[in-house]
């Protein structure tokens, strides 16, 4: 059986292409881009897939705040010819144990569908958001994620100290609802990747390294599965050493280290769901 | 009835938003503000039930872990003065249009007509402010009142009325479908009126020709079959405007030019796009023979070059300027949208892969007084910046090349070019896809955006200098999401085959796209009652030439319409059968059963005679100042690393997504902390592939106040050799030229016509010379050929500016060289020579002078060197490699060591030298500007094979890459003439635009 990998693009979705060339470099046998409106039409359904990319874009222009629009969508739309909502699609796969990935805009959906950071698998109930950066522009810079080494996550596995990645966002700045939730995000583990020094070291709230003021320096949490994860960088837009803003300078390994989160996810799949 | 929900930050939350705000208020209008805090309003006008509203309210438009929302209850609390800035009716509201697609999910209902949302912003004030302050904080910063409108309230008032006034931005006027017939059997002067009045910006000469046409008798006769009169119809007067402007004609590059030198030699030449721009192309292919890799020039929408066997390439650039003049946002938003549907509307459709953005603004820091009408500069910058933005980073398009050139006269007119790149299968089912064509019988069908009042003229408008009552509807705002969701479906319907042919929907709106595309099949007939439209009110012949956006024109076979439209209907994009394609030989327009236009399609794009436009040159002659030598030169390079036009850009370029579709190589940062300036932008197309793509570009405006020709040559030359030095191949590079020029017309507003149509034959001239040397073909281009302000007083016209982009391919992007010096011990060489170049210079310009010895190209020399070079990249020898452009040799040597996070110590006496000795001192060897010089380095172990790559050609070592943090230069008589640490030399550079 074959390792089926979804990437969701339609509304101002924009990483699709890398986001699937990823999944496969990542190792899965498949990675398909789908159209929204093919699953809206029900000529596409999630339970077909292992893996679900929710990647990087603008959805809906961010214009109600990013990812708004489309979390409304998602969660009033009706499938045409079948009797459900995409939500029930959704949830299903959450269910049956599936890994989901949500980069950039993607993790701005799952945080404010309430799919991260989803306290004792309580999904859609919203506990925490991305809003604009502190520094009040859309930035494009590289950044340094220290990997908590006690995560759940499933995509994690094999990162020694931490991963470099380049964020592309104007509203990444991770916020609880309340110092509870972020406390209890930071008791159990769910504040996957901290921007940080260079070195891995020690979270940072100092711009430029940590681009855009985040609560306790939070790039991407996931739910208490291990199997819902979101971050803000774009671990698909560095996949190859050429992607390195100093390759040309220094000696990289050939694969980048976005990569090895799409590994994990296809070494599950094979593992698990298969 | 309507409802204000208003959403408004917890008081806990930060409000980057207000504190930008804040902060521009104090830095620009130097008030006293203590804080400034933002909510958002959404005015909607829908039946919806309280529950529904408040679910719409707390779900999509609130979030609830930062915001609270109210509804009819006004949320502001704490200030001193409360403005609310909105969209005046008809303005286009992308905000409005989401949230009312947020609604129909929720309600399950679809909107009525007339029914919207209407989005508004508060600004609530705190500090010690009069009304007036207020006024000048909302009309200079927060408003622009020409598609904006604005409402101050003081605590007092909004306490006493219960906040703002409900107020609904809605088109009001139902349909009229008014054609007027206008009688042309009048006077000269009445004709120019009638022109005048009317914006269509057609001459006496045209008015006449016109004038001609419907007095011929044939002509009345067919048309009285068709139901109309003899006098024209105002759709038909409009179409023909739109079809004749120079936007659309480009009647300048295709008039005859008289033009005589300074030595009184005469020479007629016919269209100087023919004699010079297709003539370079023609006569380079021919060259190229075998070699030859163009697919489609000049004909479509963009210009399409062959990539490899599977791919081909797609490449146009455009200007925006008038419109980015009046709304700066708005403007460039569209300039970049709009630039995105050339290539996706050439051929069968491109993928588009990356954008490319120069900018030519007056000094941002501007505090003289500007005339009435003209924005200042900084609101343009900001403006312009954000509007490309937010076209570009949303529509998923990496921006990865572009540059921001700085001069006063740019307050007249700033320009904004937008490029866009795109590939293509070299086949899509079977046929070359940079084919297309029509048949009669094909269907006229309309995808995207609906049509508004809104870019009523703009073709015509900017064919005109700007002046006090430039027209409010040329303005447009660009809705990146439309146009996205119409190219996602538009590219899954040309892999299905499901339509012939493709183009834009720009400058004339459909009078041009139909027009042009009833000329491949020679006729249509085309029915303006089924157009939709975004509200009632408009007359069929601002239907005809709107320039909404969004919007593409195709010809859908009839066979398979059905198809078409079922799946645009899925992918949620509206598209309209507006009538179908003919060999009538007229472009046949209706509204409903009646005839409105009947025009010969032939009479539409042949009907007009060249114009005549006479030239002359006689060279300027401008003082010329003596070179201070001084025994130390590290002042004036600080200051020149601080100009506008050489210091660092990277608070606007860091706004810009450059590495979204993932297959950036080189981007525009680079070096050990990621801030040094890249030379060119090197982008892998197809991710499973090392094939990439390189893109660069050349404009030094200044060098035509000395002589056009060398501003030309000197464009292309830094073009390529920003190409060169990141690897591109020279075996498979084209240029494509933007021409920007201020009114080269000779007419009793523009007494100097002759001489600026003299720079223009010049710069036309280097075009040819230059391109053919250089085995450039010319793909594509633009010409923007009024670039004034003129108010009846103060005229104010832009340096005659050519922007040479330049795109190509590199085999193999591992092999890519960036700009910074790499390890200490490294050997630097300087490739090609230096003259006694200063002529417009930005060292002459610190000064405040020009001089006369302007750079000059020797092109022979330097194609063979750029080979040269090219040969040892591929064979991995070049450590770096950075371009010597404004500043010299000095700001490159600068550049390239602080990029790169090493010192460097160079030897002028080790420079190689061209001309007369005379003009040879430190200066001069520091900061001149001469043509095609690249500052290399190279490890020891590699210098051998490199000078053998190099051998034949001009080039020496002058210096060494070091440990030391410092740039140590001495000068001719060995003395060191400058020293300076890079941590200072790279903090002048960086501090000027930082706060931007």
């Amino acid at each position: 059986m074959k390792t089926k990998a979804i990437v969701i693009t339609g509304n101002g979705t924009n990483c699709e292409t890398e986001a699937a060339n990823a999944c496969r470099l990542g190792g899965f046998d498949e990675a398909r881009i789908v159209h929204i409106s093919e699953l809206l039409a029900g000529d596409v359904r999630l339970d077909e897939f292992h893996f679900l990319n929710l990647t990087g874009g603008f959805l809906d222009g961010d214009d109600l705040g990013s990812a708004k629009a489309q979390a409304n969508r998602l969660r009033h739309a009706k499938v045409d010819d079948l009797a459900e909502h995409l939500l029930d699609q959704l949830l299903r796969f959450i269910r049956d144990g599936k890994p989901i990935l949500g980069v950039c805009n993607g993790f701005q959906l799952m945080v404010k569908m309430g799919l991260l950071p989803a306290f004792d698998g309580r999904y859609l109930h919203q506990e925490s958001t991305l809003t604009f950066n502190d520094c009040g522009r859309f930035q494009d810079r590289w950044v340094y994620l220290k990997t908590n080494p006690a995560t759940t996550s499933i995509f994690t596995k094999g990162i020694e100290k931490g991963i470099y990645l380049p964020i592309r966002h104007g509203e990444g700045k991770f916020v609880a609802a309340s110092s509870e939730v972020l406390a209890r995000i930071e008791e159990r583990n769910l504040a996957v990747f901290k921007y940080s020094d260079p070195a891995y070291q020690a979270p940072t709230m100092d711009f430029p390294l940590n681009p855009n003021g985040s609560e306790n320096a939070i790039a991407g949490i996931c739910d208490e599965t291990g199997l819902l994860m979101g971050l803000m960088p774009h671990p698909e837009a560095f996949v190859h050493y050429t992607n390195h803003p100093r390759w040309t300078r220094e000696a990289l390994p050939e694969e980048g280290d976005g990569l090895i989160l799409f590994r994990n996810a296809a070494e599950y799949v094979k593992k698990h769901l298969l | 009835m309507a409802h204000r929900i208003e959403i408004a930050l917890k008081d806990t939350m930060r409000d980057p938003r207000g504190e930008r705000i804040k902060g521009e208020i104090e830095h620009f209008l130097h008030l006293p503000v203590t804080q400034v805090r933002t909510i958002d309003v959404y005015t909607v006008d829908t039946g919806l039930s309280t529950a529904e509203l408040e679910k719409v309210a707390s779900e999509p438009f609130c979030d609830a872990v930062i915001q609270t929302w109210s509804i009819d209850a006004p949320g502001a609390t704490g200030f001193d003065f409360l403005v609310e800035v909105g969209y005046r009716p008809g303005v286009t509201d992308n905000v409005g249009r989401t949230a009312r697609e947020a609604i129909e999910y929720i309600s399950g209902r679809p909107f009525q007509p007339g029914e919207g949302v209407y989005t508004s912003v508060q600004y609530a004030i705190s500090g010690n402010l009069t009304e007036n302050d207020v006024e000048r904080i909302a009309t200079e910063l927060l408003c622009n009142t020409l598609i904006q409108r604005f409402q101050v309230q003081d605590a007092a008032t909004f306490a006493a009325q219960g906040g703002m006034q409900l107020y609904i931005p809605k088109v009001t006027g139902e349909s009229r479908a008014e054609v007027r017939e206008i009688d042309l059997n009048v006077s000269d002067e009445e004709l120019l009126r009638i022109s005048r009045d009317g914006v269509l910006a057609l001459t006496l000469d045209e008015m006449r020709i016109i004038q001609a046409h419907y007095r011929d008798a044939q002509v009345q006769e067919d048309r009285r079959r068709q139901g109309l009169g003899d006098k024209p119809t105002d759709v038909e007067l409009e179409c023909l405007a739109q079809t004749w402007s120079e936007h659309c004609k480009h009647k300048i590059f295709s008039g005859t030019v008289l033009y005589e030198d300074e030595q009184g030699n005469r020479q007629e030449i016919r269209s100087l796009f023919k004699s010079f721009i297709q003539r370079t192309t023609r006569d380079v292919r021919a060259k190229l023979g075998g070699k030859d890799f163009c697919l489609s020039v000049f004909k479509d929408n963009a210009g399409v070059i062959r990539f490899n066997d599977d791919w081909s390439l797609v490449f146009k650039v455009e200007t925006h300027n008038s419109p980015s003049a009046l709304d700066p946002y708005g403007g460039a938003l569209t300039g970049i949208v709009g630039v995105n549907r050339d290539p996706f509307g050439t051929g069968k459709g491109a993928r588009l892969i990356f954008n490319t953005d120069v900018f030519c603004f007056a000094d941002p820091f501007h505090e003289k007084p500007l005339p009435a009408r003209l924005l200042h500069p900084r609101r343009i910058y900001e403006g312009v910046v954000e509007g490309v933005e937010h076209g570009g980073n949303k529509s998923g398009i990496p921006t990865v090349n572009g540059s921001l050139v700085f001069d006063e006269r740019f307050a007249g007119k700033p320009l904004v070019f937008c490029g866009t790149a795109g590939i293509m299968p070299a086949e899509i089912n079977g046929e070359p896809s940079h084919e297309k064509s029509i048949r009669p019988g094909d269907l006229i069908v309309m995808t995207g955006g609906r049509i508004g009042k809104d870019g009523i003229h703009g073709a015509t408008f900017s064919s005109e200098e700007l002046t006090e009552n430039s027209p409010v509807t040329a303005v447009q705002i660009g809705d990146p999401i439309t146009q996205k969701r119409m190219f996602d479906f538009l590219i899954r319907a040309r892999d299905k085959g499901l339509y012939r042919f493709i183009t834009d929907n720009g400058a004339g709106g459909l009078s041009s796209s139909i027009g042009e595309m009833s000329g491949e099949c020679g006729g249509c007939r085309m029915d303006l009652s089924k157009a939709p439209l975004k509200y009632p009110g408009l007359n069929p012949w601002e239907i005809l030439i709107s320039e909404a956006q969004e919007r593409m024109s195709l010809a859908v076979p009839p066979e398979h319409i059905d198809a078409f439209l079922a799946m645009a209907r899925r992918f949620g994009v509206e598209a309209t059968v507006l009538g179908e394609f003919t060999d009538s030989g007229y472009f046949h327009i209706s509204y409903g059963d009646r005839t409105v236009a009947y025009l010969p399609v032939a009479f539409m794009h042949e009907g007009l005679p060249p114009l005549q436009l006479p030239a002359r040159w006689d060279p300027p002659r401008h003082e010329e100042p003596t070179v201070e030598v001084k025994g130390d030169y590290t002042d004036d390079l600080r200051r020149l690393l601080s100009s506008l036009n050489i210091c660092s850009k990277e608070s606007v370029v860091r706004r810009y997504d450059h590495e979204v579709q993932g297959g950036s190589v080189v981007k525009p940062f680079t070096g050990v902390t990621n801030d040094g300036p890249s030379d060119a932008a090197v982008v892998r197309p197809i991710l499973d592939s090392f094939e990439g793509v390189v893109v660069a570009h050349g404009i030094c405006p200044r060098y035509s106040d000395i002589d056009a020709y060398q501003m030309a040559a000197n464009a292309i030359d830094e073009g390529l050799r920003n190409y060169v030095a990141v690897g591109g191949s020279l075996d498979l590079v084209a240029g494509l030229d933007n021409f920007c020029w201020c009114d080269p017309v000779l007419s009793d507003r523009t007494p100097d016509g002759p001489y600026k149509m003299a720079q223009l034959v010049r710069a036309n001239q280097a075009l040819y010379d230059v391109c053919l040397a250089y085995n450039l073909p010319l793909i594509s281009g633009k010409d923007s050929m009024k670039n004034d302000f003129y108010d009846g007083g103060t005229k104010i016209s832009i340096p005659p500016t050519i922007l040479f982009s330049v795109i190509g391919k590199i085999e193999d992007v591992r092999k890519s060289v960036t700009m910074d010096v790499k390890r200490p011990g490294d050997i630097v060489y300087l490739l090609g020579k230096t003259g006694e170049e200063l002529g417009g210079s930005e060292y002459f310009a610190l000064m405040g002078k020009i001089g006369n010895k302007v750079p000059m190209v020797d092109t022979v020399k330097a194609y063979a060197r750029y080979r040269a070079y090219h040969e040892a990249v591929l064979q991995r020898l070049v450590a770096s490699c950075h371009d010597l452009s404004d500043g010299g040799l000095a700001v490159a040597a600068a550049e390239a060591a602080f990029a790169g996070g090493y010192g460097m110590a160079l030897d002028l006496t080790r420079v190689l030298w061209k001309g007369d000795e005379a003009g040879r001192n430190d200066a001069t060897l520091l900061f001149s500007e001469s043509a095609s010089r690249h500052l290399v380095t190279v490890r020891p172990d590699k210098r051998e094979s490199f000078e053998r790559a190099m051998s034949g050609n001009c080039f020496a070592s002058i210096g060494v890459v070091t440990e030391e943090q410092v740039l140590a230069i001495t000068g001719v008589a060995g003395g060191m003439v400058l020293k300076a640490g890079l941590a200072e030399l790279k903090e002048a550079w960086q501090k000027t635009l930082r706060e931007l």
